[in-house]
């Protein structure tokens, strides 16, 4: 075990979560097309990059272990990315000129 | 043998009750597989990792079917996620982050060995779960109540009833999921309550703790996108 995280550092870090929380709620208030939900993803991936980091010792942790997390993302993105070039590209295709 | 003499002094130390397990014997041991104790922390570790890596491709289906069909009917799912509590959800949200810390700080006091300290933060990320599992339950009631639970009483008098439904039914799903999740957490995190209440635990080994806190984590950050996905959707 490498050095051990303060625990002032996980409360600052609850501190963040919280921050990015309300600021989760207060951007829902505004009507912004596509980017409600673009933010509102964004603002999930940082928190869940903090939890990883710091509450679930990923930046002591070994290669292996950002292995196996990149991997399972790697395997989710293989999930979502094919499954929407399925589903994205369900029109009907145009002939050019008509 | 040398290796006898350690595991005869071991299960000596184990037969007196009550006693400290922090000696040398303790801190020099480890399975005969692994080249020393460090290795061995990080192999348990890292197959907490594995199974929760597995974890998230068991949930990235649902989200998955999520996204397909909040692709195909946006306003359908926008229209019911008026529907939901989005300010006890995010009150539920900020419950497991808080839940996350204590957890975390629970995970900080098992490595310096305290035991009555990890007691405290653990019996606390209990009572913060069941908190969460409270206000989710009252949720799920008062959303019977209104005549939104598919399979059960599914009545919806407006645009679109269909495919409302269907978000109804990915909500109950994933968040029921992860509901069944956090009880199996809650189980977890009490049993391992109850091993380091009777000193099982030192800042040589504090694995169990050190792993459901991981898995606990986990749950955590799958909620943390199931509120946006469901509660956010603006119409």
């Amino acid at each position: 075990m490498t050095q051990r995280t303060s625990r002032k550092s996980y409360v600052m870090v609850y501190v963040a979560l919280l921050i990015l929380l309300a600021l989760t709620i207060v951007a829902d208030q505004f009507a912004l097309g596509v980017f409600n939900t673009v933010i509102a993803i964004s603002i999930a991936a940082i928190k869940m990059l903090l939890i990883m980091l710091f509450f679930m010792h990923l930046r002591s942790s070994g290669c292996l272990t950002w292995i196996v997390a990149g991997a399972a993302f790697f395997w989710l993105s293989i999930l979502f990315g094919l499954t929407l070039t399925d589903l994205l590209t369900r029109s009907w295709l145009v002939a050019p000129g008509t | 043998m040398r290796e006898d003499a350690v595991s005869r002094e071991q299960s000596a130390i184990q037969r007196v009750p009550g006693r400290q397990q922090a000696d040398t014997a303790e801190v020099a041991s480890h399975a005969r597989q692994f080249d020393d104790a460090g290795q061995q922390r990080e192999t348990a570790s890292l197959g907490m990792w594995i199974f929760l890596a597995t974890e998230f491709m068991f949930f990235g289906g649902l989200f998955m079917a999520y996204i397909a069909y909040r692709y195909l009917y946006p306003q359908a799912f926008a229209a019911g996620s008026q529907y939901l509590k989005t300010l006890l959800g995010g009150a539920n949200t900020g419950v497991l982050l808080t839940s996350s810390l204590t957890m975390a700080l629970a995970v900080h006091a098992a490595q310096a060995g305290r035991r009555r300290t990890i007691v405290a933060f653990l019996l606390l990320t209990v009572a913060l779960g069941a908190v969460f599992l409270g206000i989710k339950g009252y949720e799920y009631f008062s959303e019977y109540q209104e005549g939104l639970v598919p399979v059960f009483n599914f009545a919806f008098d407006g645009a679109q009833p269909q495919q409302v439904k269907l978000f109804f039914i990915l909500y109950f799903l994933m968040t029921g999921l992860h509901a069944i999740h956090m009880t199996i957490g809650i189980c977890a995190v009490l049993a391992i309550t109850v091993l380091a209440w009777r000193r099982r635990f030192s800042a040589q080994y504090y694995t169990p703790v050190e792993l459901i806190a991981l898995y606990w984590h986990f749950v955590d950050i799958v909620w943390v996108f199931l509120y946006p996905l469901l509660y956010l959707i603006k119409a």
